[in-house]
């Protein structure tokens, strides 16, 4: 449930920045959780609402500030160009990396069908 | 359907290229084609909680290169975003891409626009995708993800192209001219080249674009531009029986030539794209791109105008040498083999009407067993006519079937061409003897008539006379 709220706060602060709505609606709780492949209830559907509009209306805040002068950032630290040479550095066996697996087969990580 | 309303096909394309660096995008892992699955991996690129991604610092300069032969501008600064979406190959849920912002915009290469092409990293590799082979109907998909995180470069043209014939043609020089730079080895085979293909149609005049179909992942120049040519024809039966062509996406088989589709777009994609926040802007400066854009070889176009204006050798023949990397790269050995004073045009003439014709316009003829020495030598013995064309014909036969050197093949096949010689005038006089009438008519003018004699020749001599020797001869015999 933790990951649902995590996941579902992320994805409404995106709502919420595309569509500068605080409000959210059921429906748009229901289409981001489709997206991120979340199963809800209905009274978690409610409560997620809730919840999101609350969080969202909180930002809100930021409206009551003026901002004209200020750029959209996506970061604070002043940093460009943080890149590494191309050079081969060891990484993991093939058990160590499938050791997590949900299941193994032919070598690989094996999943449900893909587009199913 | 002859009152038909005309349709103008536009069609745009998007290709990824692999980088051909060491490592991956974004972690120090080996990349390889081919290898074990699931043993060129890390935390980074499986996904794993709390890694960070560093680029490669190598294919940002590779990026560049690309976006620079494109004639494309290079964003002082640009960023990456992660596209959301859930797929097995997608280990963290996301793909770190570029969206507002990519590193290269803007270009141009031979009529048709660049609108973008950025950096982004590869998805995994879904193996034993069932029993067809594709993605539908599959119980279980296997995955690799050794290619996990392999730096691209996605190409986005606009919608410049019309055919699939100028999509194929245009495609060869995108590749030829990246196989070039060197960043990638553009194996359409392999994957390091793939291309999707944005097809609509709209009446002719039309300015506003049609419905689009995706066409996926082709994987050979011809299943390009059939696969292209097919959607075309879909697209317009569907519009003449008064139909709609629906946005989806489309594989296309090349055996049975029909197009599928692979899925609905019912639900729209919505990747929510957002700055990655484990990444930092890549910000390369003007002195870094100078250097890069002085280091850039002689790319294809350049090559094809070279050819054309400094070799004297024909458009059409300047463009396949210079658009076909392979067929370029062996031109190029074979001019250097030659040497200076060597009659070029007759080279080109020889690789890309005699040689294609024999190996295929499709093979690489640096595999094939004529070394360029060996076609240098033979383009060389024709100029000196040392051998006639039929007869070196038939030495680059002999070459093509076992390699080998033309002097020897010339002499073992007793195919020295006869030049002036005794043998070749008594030749001539037999010909003359076994043809009365073409004698007749040549005398009485008729020089077409010649035609006979010089057959008559090149029968008895296997191809070794000159015909225009012959020509010669009989002139002097007959007086005329």
């Amino acid at each position: 449930m933790f990951y649902k709220v995590v996941a579902l706060v992320l994805i409404g602060v995106w709502v919420g920045g595309r569509t500068l709505c605080a409000v959210i609606s059921g429906e748009d709780v229901a289409y981001v959780a489709r997206l991120a492949r979340l199963r809800l209830t209905e009274d978690e559907q409610a409560q997620m609402t809730r919840d999101l509009s609350s969080v969202l209306g909180y930002v809100e805040h930021m409206d009551e500030l003026s901002l004209e002068d200020v750029q959209p950032t996506a970061r604070v630290v002043d940093l460009v160009n943080e890149l590494r040479p191309d050079e081969v550095k060891p990484g993991l066996t093939k058990d160590q990396a499938l050791a997590n697996a949900p299941e193994v087969a032919d070598g690989g990580f094996a999943v449900p069908a893909a587009g199913s | 359907m002859s009152d038909a309303t005309q349709y103008e096909p536009v069609i745009g394309l998007e290709i990824h290229i692999q980088l051909a660096t060491n490592t991956k995008m974004f972690c120090g892992c080996r990349l390889e084609f081919g290898a074990e699955p699931n043993t060129l991996t890390c935390p980074v690129c499986l996904g794993h909680p709390g890694t960070l991604p560093v680029p490669n610092e190598q294919a940002v300069k590779f990026a560049i290169a690309t976006g620079l032969a494109l004639g494309c501008s290079i964003a002082p600064r640009s960023m990456f975003h992660r596209k959301n979406y859930f797929y097995p190959d997608l280990p963290k849920g996301y793909q770190i891409s570029q969206f507002d912002i990519p590193i290269c915009a803007n270009g141009e290469l031979s009529g048709v626009r660049i609108h973008r092409a950025h950096m982004e990293e590869d998805a995994a590799k879904n193996i034993h995708v069932g029993e067809s082979g594709r993605i539908h109907g599959a119980g279980r998909t296997v995955v690799d993800y050794n290619r996990g995180g392999t730096p691209l470069v996605e190409i986005v043209t606009e919608p410049d192209i019309h055919s699939g014939a100028q999509a194929r043609e245009w495609l060869q020089l995108l590749r030829a001219t990246i196989k070039r730079l060197g960043v990638s080895d553009v194996n359409m085979e392999e994957g390091s080249l793939r291309c999707d293909a944005n097809i609509s149609i709209r009446p002719v005049g039309q300015k506003e674009l049609g419905v689009k179909s995706e066409l996926k992942n082709m994987n050979s120049f011809r299943f390009i531009e059939r696969g292209i040519d097919a959607e075309i024809a879909r697209q317009t039966a569907l519009l003449n029986a008064g139909e709609k062509v629906e946005q989806e996406t489309l594989h296309f088989d090349p055996s049975s030539g029909s197009l599928t589709s692979l899925r609905s777009k019912e639900e729209a994609h919505d990747y929510r794209y957002f700055p990655e926040p484990d990444l930092v802007p890549v910000a390369p400066s003007s002195e870094l791109i100078d250097e890069i854009r002085a280091s850039l070889p002689e790319l294809p176009l350049q090559k094809a105008e070279r050819y054309e204006n400094d070799l004297g050798i024909s458009a059409e023949t300047s463009k396949f040498l210079a658009f076909n990397a392979e067929m370029g790269a062996y031109f190029e050995a074979v001019l250097a083999a030659a040497g200076d004073g060597a009659d070029n045009k007759r080279i080109g003439d020889w690789v890309v009407g005699e040689l294609v014709a024999r190996i295929g316009a499709d093979a690489d003829p640096a595999e094939s067993k004529v070394e360029p020495a060996a076609m240098a030598r033979l383009v060389s013995l024709v100029g000196e006519k040392a051998v006639t064309n039929a007869g070196a014909k038939t030495v680059l036969d002999k070459l093509v079937e076992s390699g080998g050197d033309p002097d020897a093949i010339v002499e073992a096949e007793g195919l020295a061409a006869m030049g002036d010689s005794d043998e070749l005038a008594g030749i001539v006089d037999a010909a003359l003897e076994a043809n009365p009438k073409a004698v007749e008519d040549m005398k009485s003018g008729n020089m077409k008539a010649i035609g006979a004699v010089i057959g008559f020749v090149m029968k008895q001599t296997q191809g070794r006379a000159d015909g225009g020797e012959v020509t010669k001869i009989v002139r002097e015999k007959l007086g005329l």
